[in-house]
């Protein structure tokens, strides 16, 4: 029998008609799953009582998958089909994993996506993730009684395309309907309540088990702006671990352990470092498989100084973010704490002192994100009145398209709020031109070869006309989940084609990140560059006219000298536009121009000779 | 005539209220729908209506109207947990049959 829940003035639902929906924090270590109910938002807790979920699957011969705890306790005697850290490998193709992470998977190149080879055969990260998120349905769907409408899943602000497309496929695996995909610092700023509170600048920063994120969010009218993202994808608390460990090994002077007792003692280490955040000194004890005894007490004092290398190597990125931000300390106005790693005090003080604030931190910090999303969740599932504003999101890095002389003509800049639909008139560059291709690209600098490639597709059936003459108009859209369609018209004829775009799979987080410091970094490059190719085109232009110009009435108006004038010109022209100088091959340009006015008068009035012979001079004056 | 609350039911009532931050009471009340021709609502209160009838039980405020009230009458409502889910649960004496649901419900 289902069990009633309280729900908000006027909002009673049908019998049977509940609309159940849930947030889902899909973490690298960890996942949660919340909802709200009765009014208040809550992690929905496994039979043991326990909220996290370890984002990890293993796969057997026979068998079902194991997920979660069960699975995480096999992960040294099962390497192989113990799946950990999925989400770093989500939308990334093989090559890009190569030279970030040592892991003990048997992968299989694929395209578009790197595989897992398991005993369970050849498994997909996107199918891994669906493993995980449907556990968390499954309890989700126990604890509320009946089935999900949906839910909104979080993913890391600089998550591109690739990676947000194959976190819905896992969704859609699973069986979970996407309501939207919402960045996990915006879900923590939403726990915070600070979609309601005043206009400002927050920071988030996520310190989780073995990545630290750090974001700057403007909040205008509702709507949160990533100002910028930092991080290193490498630190974590697996780090903390790794230190008092080394300091066991020190005190205890023991070395070349084996597998099992490496893993026993890292344990300890984190349990050591657990209850340090609660008690002033812990008893590390073990005893090893060679009979050996570790019995030391760890005070966090000492933890606190071995760490402090750690805690500072989080302020850099910090630091940079508030750069790229353009923003000084004094424009923060709340620091919201997330990650389990958040909960130890001198990451706080450190925290505190950098931003000189006390930063928030009366959620718990793992659950700060689950919960964010379901309360958003439960809005978009229509359990709230529909005057509660609806919170937008923004697209991470630009898009557009490819233009002339390999430019790129952002159509929709990054952080735009989402949904958003943006169109720009294109015209062909050749005369008779019939087709025109749109390569759709991604990121902030102003060649293409510098931005992400994200589609390519033609627009065919252009009707022959000159050169500008066509109107060919190109639409972007991105949805709610910031996935973008792309569709490009020739108005004239109404002739369409559009696109769904689903990435080619393959930029790391890292180069995201990276893509986006560039941008600031190489504007004053990418501006000359800009000049230069579109001097380059322009020069291209010319030299084609003046060719088929020419070749076409060259040999009944131009005498020996001024051919050989022109075509030393031309040749000047052809050498400048090789090299890189912008100012030179716009000189080459005017001196082209110069010596062929001339040749283009004489053109001219042959032109009006040619139409006037054919045509009697009534019909010229009518047509006057 | 009267509608209480066992213990446990009005102290998670008491929770969700603080934690909601506002509200008179709690509102129990009746509306035909569901697969046996009536259903109970089950929401916060942020106002009294004109007649509405008010009961206190357990320290909490249980708001009814007198439609509802004459199928609620001598109704106790429990919070139970089963399993991993939990939620309310009305004792109604006055029900015939009800829908295996538990939701909706017949006199
Ligand atoms: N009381 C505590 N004191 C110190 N560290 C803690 C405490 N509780 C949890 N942690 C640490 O928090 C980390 C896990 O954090 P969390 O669950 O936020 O990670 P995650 O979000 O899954 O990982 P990631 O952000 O890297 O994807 C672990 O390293 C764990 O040891
Ligand atoms: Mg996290």
């Amino acid at each position: 029998m289902a069990l009633l829940q309280i729900f908000e003035p006027g909002m009673s639902t049908a019998p049977h008609q509940h609309r159940l929906a849930v947030g889902i924090d899909l973490g690298t270590t960890n996942s949660l799953v919340a909802s709200v109910r009765n009014g208040v938002s809550a992690v929905i807790n496994d039979e043991q009582g326990r909220g996290l979920l370890p984002s990890v699957a293993r796969y057997s011969v026979d068998g079902p998958v194991e997920v979660g705890y069960g699975a995480q306790a096999k992960q040294s005697e099962d390497p192989h089909n113990t799946i950990v850290s999925v989400k770093r490998f989500m939308g990334r193709g093989l090559s890009d994993l190569q030279k970030t992470i040592d892991t003990p998977y048997r992968f299989v190149d694929a395209p578009g996506m790197v595989q897992i080879k398991t005993a369970a055969g050849v498994k997909s990260p996107v199918e891994v993730s669906a493993d995980v998120l449907k556990t968390l349905r499954v309890r989700a769907e126990t604890a509320l009684g009946g089935d999900l409408v949906g839910a909104v899943i979080t993913v890391p602000a600089y998550f591109d395309d690739a990676q947000r497309q194959a976190t819905k496929d896992a969704a859609k695996l699973a069986g979970i309907n996407v309501l939207r995909l919402l960045n996990e610092p915006t879900a923590a700023a939403v726990a915070y309540g600070l979609d309601n509170a005043s206009e400002g600048v927050y920071a988030v920063y996520d310190l989780g088990g073995g990545t630290f994120d750090i974001s700057i969010l403007r909040l205008t009218r509702g709507v949160f702006e990533v100002l910028a993202t930092n991080g290193d994808s490498a630190l974590g608390g697996d780090d903390f671990d790794q230190r008092i460990y080394c300091w066991i090994l020190e005190q205890t002077k023991l070395s070349s352990l084996g597998a099992h007792d490496v893993r026993l003692l890292l344990t300890k280490a984190r349990e050591a470092k657990e209850a340090l955040t609660k008690h002033p000194e812990t008893a590390i004890t073990a005893v090893l498989s060679t009979g050996q005894i570790v019995d030391l007490i760890l005070t966090s004092l000492s933890f606190a100084g071995m760490t402090e290398n750690l805690v500072n190597k989080t302020l850099s990125p910090t630091r940079k973010a508030m750069r790229d931000a353009g923003l000084g300390i004094e424009d923060i106005k709340g620091v919201v704490m997330v990650g389990g790693s958040t909960r130890m005090p001198h990451v706080r003080r450190a925290v505190g002192e950098f931003f000189l604030q006390n930063p928030l931190t009366n959620l718990d910090p793992d659950k700060v994100v689950a919960i964010g999303a379901s309360i958003q969740a439960n809005i978009l599932a229509g359990n709230r009145s529909a005057d509660e504003m609806l919170l937008l999101d923004v697209i991470p890095l630009s898009l557009g398209i490819e233009t002339m002389g390999g430019i790129t003509e952002k159509i929709i800049p990054r952080n735009s709020t989402i949904p958003a639909a943006r169109a720009q008139k294109f015209t062909t560059f050749k005369d008779g031109q019939t087709a025109m291709m749109i390569h759709v690209l991604q990121g902030e600098r102003e060649l293409v070869s510098d931005c992400r490639s994200l589609a390519k597709f033609e627009l065919r059936g252009i009707p022959p006309m000159v050169a500008g003459a066509a109107r060919i108009l190109v639409t972007f859209q991105v949805d709610a989940d910031g996935l973008l369609s792309v569709s490009a018209r020739e108005q004239s004829t109404d002739v369409e084609t559009r696109v769904e775009v689903k990435p080619s799979y393959g930029l790391s987080d890292v180069e995201i990140t990276r893509m986006l410091q560039d941008s600031y970094l190489y504007a004053q490059e990418d501006m000359a560059a800009r000049t230069l190719r579109e001097q380059q085109t322009e020069g291209n232009r010319l030299l084609e006219a003046t060719e088929s110009a020419v070749a076409e009435s060259g040999g009944a108006l131009l005498t020996a000298k001024e051919l050989a004038d022109i075509s030393l010109a031309m040749a000047t022209l052809r050498e400048t536009i090789a090299g890189d100088n912008h100012r030179a091959i716009k000189m080459a340009a005017e001196s082209l121009n110069q010596v062929t006015s001339d040749f283009a008068a004489r053109r001219m009035d042959m032109s009006v000779r040619q139409a006037l012979s054919g045509h009697r001079l009534e019909e010229i004056a009518a047509s006057l | 005539m009267a509608v209480t609350l066992t213990s446990s039911a009005a102290d998670r009532v008491q929770k969700f209220l603080i934690q909601r931050a506002s509200g008179v009471g709690l509102r129990l009340g009746v509306r035909t729908s569901g697969c046996s021709g009536l259903a109970y609502t089950l929401e916060f209160a942020d106002e009294f209506n004109a007649d509405d009838i008010k009961f206190e039980s357990c320290g909490v405020t249980v708001l009814v109207d007198p439609k509802s009230l004459a199928y609620l009458d001598g109704t106790e409502l429990d919070f139970v947990r089963e399993g991993l889910n939990e939620g309310f649960k009305f004792n109604n004496p006055n029900i015939k049959n009800q829908c295996g649901c538990g939701e909706s419900f017949n006199v």
